[in-house]
């Protein structure tokens, strides 16, 4: 067996073995499993109904305003004032509208009043402003002897269909689904980097402290020391991860059972949209989903995954060389941090705005956020040559970044008691 | 071919900072050679350079007559003097581990470790964690790992350090059998007693530049100062005295011994030793006559704080 595949092995059997490894795995699906049962729980709980006073003087406006669960609207269009903003003070109404008296449009636009103690909501704000914004049109429609019934029928509202040049079809919302699936994708990635970088650096850590490192390293190259430790841990995080998978759809196939629902194959679920059309919205979103660029996403999620995981890891294996301590580590890990945020915030913001430009363009060619940006760009269609660029920038970025790595590995893990700095470790790649 | 080692001016520098500045050292087959120094002078760099840790920026490290080469780890064991194991463990998958890594086959190794625990007589340990294991024990388990694979070069730096004496005296004990069986060990410590006890070369390091190299005895009586131990039970000590000191130098002795006589320290200079006793036997009963060899630890004093005291 070559020195590399046992390193791997140790390395995983070390991390499996490890009592928070196996309370992580089956711990954190339960933890997320509560999580989500309680914003569940919490979702499903109402709201207090808050109540809202209408003090309208012109009474023109009070119908408009309907309950329903969340605000409950009161006529108090006979009540001072005064007393009703007292009564706003004392908690007993959220908040009082006053509409002032008086016939002109002009004059009730800009003195339309809303006191509360606390500031109300912008969709709040806005619902109001709507709702007499729109008596007020029909009003003014109305007052100017036009059939409102006609100019409702005039009306036209304008839903843009969305289609791929290529003539596919699209629907929207799908954008929305696009930035999801790449989002998870990418989120998962930057995840799976820093728990596993961490456990990387910890672990390069350890055999220093441990001063097993001498006796290792007489019989294995750092730079395979380094890798071998790399992939082992990759392998325990994919092993996490494979049993993440396996019990997620165990809860969803039981539950499935419970609820009574046939796990559907696509096959029979096609025949079914034929057989129930009030499905079809559903199905439709389904058959959109399926006709995203699955491969494509899969084999870059891999890619990706391989190419920036290697790459944050040899900067993890490095600083856990190049300190004593973790807490040593702290000074290091900003820089390593900063870029996977800044991907993240990048895909967040900027991709689903403007997945093609140049932000989210460029940054998806920076081999530290690449494997981020890319994967959130690469649902919305991105040409085949970009992905090969950046996936190469990325691999060759890596391997640059392993040479300087493990230079600074083997110099490193044979120092103690030096803190280390930047400046130190520039000064180890010349050695 | 009796060198197993060659050391061929080997230069290091770290920075500004030379760590080897052009060492030389021949490590004969078969031998116990002694690496001394006092701390910092080089020799954890050139033991790394000898075990392909690091590299030399110049320089030729041959072992059995070939330039040192990858293939060359299986063939060497090393027990750094920072050393440790992996606490949570099992002290058995991690020798098994440490033994797979320097080229043993998994069922060879094993039966390598069973001879050796049973030798050594800790059979119970092997399913044991590091951390459960005091200091000596975990040091004897460094130990099996150094030696296990057969390497024909052993190098220990400060083997010793971390042992009761019992346990020392079983190390030192196997070490000296694995030199019979063959091996060559090169040991590097400062401690200077167990170096006259097991040493036959050695090879003194003092700021990156090797002072003195060579058999052991031949290295003392290049530093010997023909001075002699002498005790005497004499009447007539006048007498004795003054034939002496028409010859030699004389200056008072102290040693233990069970009768009340006169103890001298003898310099004799260019003149042999008999002359001395001729003058001796004349005057009285000689009890004790006995050349002072220069040990190894006046040996290393003079040489690290004499001619390189600028």
């Amino acid at each position: 067996m070559s020195v590399i595949s046992l390193v791997i092995k140790r390395e995983f059997i070390a991390k499996v073995r490890n009592k928070s490894f196996i309370v992580m795995t089956f711990l954190s699906p339960l933890i997320f499993a509560g999580i989500a049962l309680l914003i569940g729980y919490l979702s499903t709980m109402k709201a207090d109904v808050r109540q809202i006073a209408i003090h309208d003087e012109t009474g023109w406006f009070v119908n408009s305003f309907k309950s329903d669960s969340e605000y409950r609207y009161i006529n108090q269009s006979d009540t001072p004032v005064k007393t009703l903003t007292d009564s706003v003070k004392s908690g007993f109404y959220e908040g009082v509208l006053v509409i002032p008296n008086s016939s002109d449009p002009k004059f009730l636009e800009k003195h339309i009043q809303y006191f509360s103690e606390e500031s109300p909501g912008i969709g709040f704000i806005e619902d109001i402003e709507d709702l007499i914004s729109d008596r007020q049109t029909k009003f003014n429609l109305e007052n100017a002897k036009l059939d409102t019934l006609a100019i409702r029928k005039a009306e036209s509202k304008v839903s843009l269909s969305i289609a791929r040049a290529s003539g596919e079809e699209s629907v929207k919302g799908l954008n929305e689904i696009k930035i999801g699936i790449g989002g998870a994708f990418g989120y998962l990635i930057m995840m799976f980097i820093i728990i596993y970088g961490n456990m990387v650096m910890r672990s390069v850590i350890e055999e220093k402290t441990n001063r097993i490192i001498e006796i290792i390293i007489s019989s294995v190259k750092p730079f395979q020391l380094m890798i071998g430790k790399i992939i082992g841990t990759s392998l325990a995080g994919l092993l996490q991860f494979a049993i993440w998978a396996l019990i997620g759809m165990a809860i969803l196939f039981s539950a499935s059972l419970f609820f009574d629902v046939t796990p559907a194959t696509p096959m029979t679920s096609v025949a079914a949209t034929a057989m129930q059309p009030q499905l079809s919205n559903a199905q439709l979103y389904l058959t959109e989903i399926w006709k995203l660029p699955i491969a494509t996403t899969l084999i870059a999620f891999l890619l990706y995954f391989i190419g920036g995981y290697f790459l944050y890891s040899s900067f993890y294996a490095a600083i856990g060389a190049a300190v004593d301590s973790e807490t040593d580590s702290q000074q290091f890990m900003l820089p390593i941090i900063l870029p996977l945020v800044l991907g993240v915030y990048i895909g967040f913001f900027t991709v689903i705005n403007d997945p093609h430009g140049t932000i989210a363009t460029v940054f998806s060619f920076v081999p530290l956020t690449s494997p981020i940006v890319m994967l959130m760009r690469i649902p919305f269609g991105v040409p085949i040559w970009q992905i090969a660029l950046s996936i190469t920038i990325l691999f060759a970025t890596f391997f640059g970044v392993v040479w300087f790595a493990a230079k600074i590995y083997r110099i490193g893990i044979l120092m103690y008691g030096k803190k280390p700095s930047w400046k130190e470790m520039v000064k180890w790649l010349k050695y | 071919m009796s060198n197993i080692l060659e050391v061929r001016d080997v230069v290091k520098k770290y920075g500004d900072f030379t760590a080897l500045n052009s060492v030389s050292l021949s490590v004969p087959k078969g031998s116990i050679y002694g690496l001394l120094g006092p701390n910092g002078a080089g020799k954890t760099s050139l033991i790394r350079i000898i075990n392909q840790i690091t590299y030399p920026d110049s320089g030729q490290v041959l072992l059995d007559g070939k330039p040192l080469s990858p293939d060359h780890i299986r063939d060497i064991g090393y027990l750094p003097e920072e050393r440790g194991l992996y606490k949570s463990m099992k002290v058995g998958e991690q020798c098994l581990y440490l033994a797979q890594l320097k080229g043993l086959s998994h069922s060879e190794a094993k039966k390598q470790l069973e001879f050796w625990f049973d030798k050594l007589d800790i059979n119970g340990w092997w399913n044991k964690k590091i951390q459960e294991l005091s200091k000596g024990m975990a040091q004897k388990i460094q130990f099996v790992v150094t030696v296990l694979h057969k390497p024909k070069l052993l190098i220990f730096d400060e083997p010793f350090s971390g042992f009761d004496p019992v346990n020392a005296n079983i190390i030192k004990d196997e070490i000296l059998e694995l030199k019979k069986n063959g091996a060559t060990i090169i040991f590097s410590t400062h401690r200077m007693e167990s170096v006259e006890e097991l040493c036959d070369d050695i090879a003194l390091i003092h700021k990156s530049n090797k002072l003195i190299e060579g058999k052991l005895n031949d290295v003392k009586r290049n530093h010997r100062t023909n001075n002699y131990e002498v005790g005497i039970l004499t009447d007539n000590v006048e007498g004795l005295m003054y034939d002496l000191t028409q010859k030699f130098m004389i200056s008072q002795a102290d040693f233990k011994s069970l009768n009340d006589e006169l103890k001298l320290s003898i310099q004799i200079g260019e003149t042999r030793p008999n002359d001395l006793l001729s003058v001796l036997t004349h005057r009285g009963q000689v009890t004790h006559f006995v050349e002072k060899i220069p040990s190894v630890n006046d040996i290393f004093i003079n040489a690290v704080s004499g001619p390189t005291n600028e």
